[in-house]
């Protein structure tokens, strides 16, 4: 226990002793309360809904309202629970094992992701750096300018790439009349696209850990690498890039999970000619209306995500841990 | 000038910003395009926010929207409150490797994911999709974002003023309500408006959990979104940007002047 709490339990024992009974019982049930309402509200609507995901997953799909055919409800009794348990089936998970598009689907999806986190990166870090070095009077206006975009809707920034993007739209228009190029790039509706899409809606994600770990960063070691005669990339590789390094795994994270089942970007900017696995997971749902083959493509996605979800959450707690 | 803040500093600050803001500001400038096409600049006119006014159902559905996130970043706010001070004030308890999992998963879970199991959720318990489910929906998102803006604050804070009041005899739920609650105050409030902005954001969960008569205003920009780009959709993003930017500037200058009047107190508290 850290010292700050064997001081607060001292200290709130000493303000216990000269109350009664049962205003102490009272506090204890507030306390409990504090953990429970939002653990219960978390395992209702967070856990739970996964342990349905799973079990849809294994039933037949059926036409009717909801089309699945139930599986496992206590209804019948413990031996109608146990006849039920023979009908469950991993027929969906074959069934995406066969088909290679959902296997393409997954495997591009993740490559798809994996770059974009890259590039991201690439992109980030110079801007994370650039404030975290900048005078400390502008600092706040600049992670205000950084914070702003994200306030505005996902979906509107995406959009705004459309008429950017699209043959006969502004980029190519500049381009055209710069003399750059003398025929319109295709980029819309290709996996071009949906980097730029990715790389311009994750940027903030990316820019805030990284610049929050460089700020940190006490650059008389810098100074004194420079006196020592070492050149200002190996000093930049060798000290500012691994000292950044936990803002680096947690802005590549925070880019990475979500970007690997991202829909709105591959719906909008990539067009029907690209497949990633959200768009496959949407479409199976709304179009197909096959919930246990799309429960059977989100488990999968699951099952994908789950180590990187586990280190991004050991990243949180040990940046926890380092604010204390 | 400070002499660390080199050319190529700076260049990559103004090329990153110029990059960030440029598609919106073109979105913006357009909205007011005359031409009906998007990107051929036809003279200044501001009909499509005149007949954005007359389309029934893009404000039918703003109401809708502006309804759900209301309530649900206000129960988020509660609750993610709740889970912030669980997270940094109860550090061992059965399940609490369970709780801070549940809270951040949610924050990179892909929201495919979230959205058709919640779905699978409300069918299983029968409840009707409609105005309801999407904001339990968005209640779940975004108090676990509320929990982590308040848990920073919470974790800086200094507890020996807490120590004091409880020494001095207040019981702890009027010490957190009297000297805990008004120093977090400004996390709390712009987790509530982070939760407000991502419900009025969301497309995907709300596409999965609403249901007939709950088209919320994204749901709504989507489906014309896919017919093509309108200077009308330009428009209504336009005012939802505007909306945005205004609240979040109102909330920092809020922010920046509760900030100078602390820092006043606390000098002629020292004084006094």
């Amino acid at each position: 226990m850290s010292n700050a709490a064997v001081t607060a339990a001292t200290s709130s024992r000493a303000a216990d002793a000269g109350k009664s009974a049962l205003a102490r019982l009272g506090e204890a049930v507030v306390g409990r309360l504090v953990i429970i309402i939002p653990y219960l509200w978390l395992v209702f609507f967070f856990l739970i809904p996964f342990v349905i995901v799973f079990k849809i997953s294994l039933s037949q799909t059926a036409i009717a309202i909801p089309p699945y055919a139930p599986v496992l409800g206590f209804g019948d009794g413990l031996s109608g629970f146990f006849a039920q348990l023979k009908q469950l089936s991993i027929d969906n998970y074959t069934w995406l094992t066969q088909d290679a598009l959902y296997i393409n689907a997954y495997v591009t999806s993740v490559v798809v992701a994996a770059i974009s986190t890259v590039l991201t990166l690439l992109v980030g870090y110079p801007i994370a750096y650039g404030m975290a070095r900048a005078p400390a009077m502008l600092r706040p206006t600049l992670l205000m300018l950084v914070i702003l975009p994200f306030w505005t809707s996902f979906l509107i920034r995406v959009y705004a790439w459309i008429g950017i993007l699209k043959p006969e739209g502004l980029l190519n228009q500049l381009l055209l009349a710069t003399g750059v190029i003398s025929q319109p790039l295709i980029i819309l509706n290709t996996y071009t696209a949906i980097f730029i899409g990715i790389v311009y809606s994750y940027l903030p994600f990316m820019v805030l850990p990284l610049y929050s770990a460089l700020e940190k960063m006490d650059y008389s070691l810098i100074e004194a690498a420079k006196d020592l005669g070492c050149p200002p990339t190996s000093a930049f590789w060798k000290i500012t890039f691994p000292l950044s390094l936990p803002g680096v795994i947690a802005g590549c994270l925070l880019v990475f999970i979500p970007a690997v089942g991202e829909f709105v970007i591959p719906d909008l900017l990539g067009g029907s000619q690209t497949l990633m696995i959200g768009k496959t997971l949407w479409n199976e749902f709304f179009a197909n209306r096959d919930w246990p083959v799309s429960s059977a493509v989100a488990v999968i996605l699951l099952l994908l995500l789950i180590v990187p979800i586990m280190l991004f959450q050991r990243a949180q707690a040990r940046a926890q841990e380092q604010d204390k | 000038m400070n002499p660390t803040w080199s050319r190529f500093n700076i260049t990559s600050i103004v090329l990153g910003f110029a990059f960030l803001y440029l598609p919106i500001v073109l979105l913006v400038v357009f909205s007011f395009n005359e031409s009906k096409l998007v990107t051929v600049w036809g003279g200044f006119s501001t009909k499509w926010y005149v007949s954005l006014f007359h389309n029934q159902g893009l404000m039918d559905a703003t109401w809708v929207t502006a309804r759900v996130a209301v309530i649900s970043a206000t129960v988020a706010t509660v609750l993610g409150t709740l889970a912030a001070l669980t997270l940094t004030r109860y550090t061992r308890f059965k399940g609490r490797m369970l709780f801070s999992g549940m809270v951040f998963a949610p924050l990179v879970m892909p929201e495919v994911i979230t959205g058709l199991s919640l779905l699978l959720l409300f069918v299983a318990v029968g409840l009707d999709r409609g105005f309801l489910t999407v904001t339990l929906a968005h209640i779940t998102l975004t108090m676990c974002f509320v929990a982590v803006v308040v848990q920073s604050r919470l974790i800086t804070f200094d507890r020996s003023l807490e120590e004091a009041a409880m020494d001095l005899g207040a019981p702890p739920v009027k010490t957190f309500f009297q000297i805990t609650l008004p120093v977090i105050m400004p996390a709390i409030v712009s987790g509530w408006m982070l939760a407000f902005t991502l419900s009025l954001d969301d497309l995907v969960i709300a596409s999965f959990t609403s249901g007939p008569g709950a088209t919320t205003l994204p749901m709504k920009i989507y489906s014309q979104v896919r017919l093509g780009v309108t200077p009308e959709i330009n428009a209504a993003c336009t005012i939802l940007i505007a909306v945005v930017t205004v609240g979040v500037i109102i909330a920092s200058l809020a922010n920046k002047r509760r900030e100078v009047q602390r820092q006043r107190d606390e000098q002629a508290a020292q004084r006094g």
